[in-house]
């Protein structure tokens, strides 16, 4: 048997068919929907046809839902009729639905692993791009538009090319204040937005062994914003340990953990493209641009276009500067923000709200700002653990979970020019709102930026201080 | 779907990079249901700050159903909306050096072509436009600004897009294939499906 790379062996496991030019036939495990889902389901039912697998589809109310006055009548009629139709649909095609009041639910690439419905060596699909989120626990995960949904829906399979094959080796060990966010945005800076174009991407090397499922599930959430078809950590006693016990976790964990075991990339197996980064060079880093790749360490400056020598890439920098109203050469840490947003699939985990509140503990913000924890299981374990109440002295909003801020689809958006220190995973013109300025970072970062109402570097701020 | 083998027209040049799919449709227009027509709704905020010299607002644009533009063409959300608006403004092509993954499987199975050209052709379609185009998927060619440009596109993606397939029909012929599959499946794997492994789906 040839040497095969993880990615190989989660491929032949969903094959169904291969026809003679290239495109497979691949087995769907799990299917996750949103109220954004609402085209597929209309495809559907153009159709006259019926969901062929409801117990492996499962819903989940969150791209729409209101984070504030959750008990009340949803005020925004749009959005009310968008968590109706998914409602309705779960009622129609009987699947699962985690809705609004259900106690699991909670932003879709948050629930799956938590609910223990992603599972090592499963292909998991949703009609939203960073399900590339799942591939952290050694799963095919990515995200499918409108058309494949409805497909997905009818026939649980989902046509394919097969993707080239990434390794990215993170190697050394992660400085203080340095986290899974840094070093996404730093191979995206250093690659580009579509660097992993076409690329199905494993993460290895000692700094990924070394970071909890939570970190690996930010890491390869921003696959996709490296242009990655999906992105992927073999599963480890880390992973074991996380899973077992889940709410649906096997029954028969021996057996599963058995076949799991051979989820590796075999010893000689070739990959098309490796890529390396040294820990040593990572410090924490934010964007100031309009583009994921538009990131730079804390410490340096803001580029100037007029040093660069593409014409075209000096273009979209200038762009992005007008959009942003920076201006070149000024250090990053003099750009003051007027709010912060703790939230969204990336960055809304226990951990990340534990690495916010050890930067806020008795320390005010200076800008408002609003936490949205990335489940409802997460914002019930924050409570207990008190960390809400270090949001709350520190002056920013508990509200409850939903994509909230990260899309603001919800209507919590950032009013147009002004600057949003963000744990999110898109600074896109408009993202956040119409004319918003968004600087992605990591939840450390962004914590940071609540306390001194300008980008900062957190380090000095976590001296003394349990992280 | 109708496939399609010859689109010419009205090409026009957007020269931005990483033109994401947020900003080729808003998030808030997004709940509206296909009938409502999404044209209007392309690239509607850049087109509204950007004034009246943004290409796609000059008078010269009517019509086009060609569009060029830079790197990364529809990279970020997997919003099958983006594609709704360029087709429902009537555009048939895209080029560009590089397309967003999802983008570009989103439009082939809606008859958009994305073509994919390298950096310097793009950069001389760019300064052609607006031009007539003439864009041939049985020779991958683009014609009608000086030397013919050859595009490239997955042959998976060409053929879905000349006969116009619709991959649930498509798929329907391999029902048998699927379900001895999912047999297997449920023997290998039985927790994927976890009410019949005895997971705790009923508890929750
Ligand atoms: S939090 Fe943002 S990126 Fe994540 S699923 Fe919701 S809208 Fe998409």
């Amino acid at each position: 048997m040839t040497a095969r790379v993880l990615f190989d062996k989660l491929w032949d496991d969903h094959v169904i068919s291969t026809r003679e030019d290239g495109a497979a036939l691949l087995w769907v495990d799990r299917h996750y929907v949103h109220e954004g889902s609402h085209h597929g389901f209309a495809r559907l039912a153009q159709r006259g046809q019926a969901l062929t697998q409801p117990g492996l589809t499962y819903g989940v109310a969150d791209h729409y839902v209101p984070t504030r006055g959750r008990d009340l009548p949803i005020p925004d009629a749009d959005v009310a009729r968008m968590v109706r139709t998914l409602d309705d649909n779960a009622q129609r095609h009987g699947f699962r639905l985690f809705g609004l009041h259900d106690p699991g639910q909670g932003i879709v690439h948050v629930l799956g692993p938590e609910q223990g419905l992603t599972l090592p060596g499963m292909l998991v699909v949703c009609g939203d791009s960073h399900t590339s989120t799942h591939g952290a626990l050694g799963a095919y995960g990515f995200g499918i538009g409108a058309t494949e949904v409805a497909h997905v829906l009818a026939t649980q399979t989902v046509w394919q090319k097969k993707p080239r094959r990434m390794r990215m080796v993170f190697s050394g060990q992660a400085g203080p204040g340095v986290g899974a966010k840094d070093m996404a945005l730093n191979w995206i800076a250093a690659l580009g937005a579509d660097g992993a174009r076409c690329h199905a991407v494993e993460y290895t090397g000692s700094a990924v062994r070394a970071l909890s499922v939570e970190g690996r599930l930010t890491l390869c959430n921003l696959s996709i914003e490296g242009g990655a078809r999906c992105g992927m950590v073999a599963p480890d006693s880390v992973t074991l340990d996380w899973l077992k016990g889940r709410p649906f976790a096997p029954t028969d964990w021996n057996r599963a953990v058995d076949i799991w075991s051979q989820l590796v990339s075999d010893p000689g197996a070739e990959f098309d493209h490796e890529v390396t980064f040294d820990m040593a060079t990572i410090a924490p880093i934010v964007t100031w641009g309009i583009s994921p790749e538009d990131a730079a360490p804390i410490t340096a400056t803001i580029p100037d276009p007029d040093r660069l020598s593409d014409p075209s890439r000096a273009a979209q920098v200038r762009a992005a500067l007008d959009y942003m109203g920076l201006t070149a050469g000024r250090p990053l840490d003099s750009v003051t923000v007027d709010q912060v947003f703790i939230g969204s699939c990336t960055n809304a985990r226990i951990e990340d709200l534990r690495a916010a509140a050890a930067v806020l503990a008795g320390r005010r913000a200076q800008v408002p700002g609003m936490v949205s924890p990335g489940s409802s299981l997460v914002k019930a374990q924050a409570e207990a653990e008190g960390l809400d109440r270090i949001f709350i002295d520190a002056g920013l909003d508990w509200v409850a979970s939903g994509c909230s801020m990260c899309v603001g689809m919800n209507g919590d958006l950032v009013a147009p020019g002004k600057r949003c220190a963000s744990t999110t995973n898109r600074n896109f013109r408009g993202r956040q709102g119409p004319g918003a300025r968004t600087h992605l970072m990591s939840p450390a970062m962004v914590a940071a930026a609540a306390v001194t109402g300008r980008l900062t570097d957190v380090r000095p701020l976590l001296q003394g201080r349990m992280v | 779907m109708r496939g399609w083998s010859v689109e010419d027209g009205l090409a026009v040049g957007l020269p931005l990079e990483n033109v994401d799919t947020d900003q080729l449709i808003p998030a808030r227009f997004m709940s509206a249901p296909r009938s409502a027509g999404y044209g209007g709704f392309l690239l509607h905020d850049l087109r509204q700050t950007a004034g009246p010299d943004f290409p796609l607002n000059q008078p010269q644009a009517a019509g086009a159903s060609i569009l060029i533009a830079r790197r990364n063409f529809g990279g970020g959300s997997s919003r099958e909306a983006a594609v709704y608006a360029l087709v429902d403004a009537g555009f048939r092509v895209v080029i560009a050096p590089s397309f967003g993954d999802i983008f570009a499987s989103n439009s082939v199975n809606n008859g958009l072509l994305p073509a994919r050209v390298t950096e310097a052709a793009t950069e001389r379609l760019l300064s052609a436009t607006p031009c007539a185009l003439r864009v041939n998927l049985d020779t991958l060619t683009i014609t009608g600004a000086g030397d013919p440009v050859a595009f490239e596109l997955d042959p998976v993606w060409r053929t879905k897009l000349m006969n116009g397939w619709d991959d649930i029909d498509l798929t329907a012929s391999y029902a048998d294939r699927i379900a001895d599959f999912a047999a297997r499946r449920r023997e290998t794997a039985p927790w994927v499906w976890p009410d019949s492994a005895g997971g705790k789906a009923a508890d929750l």
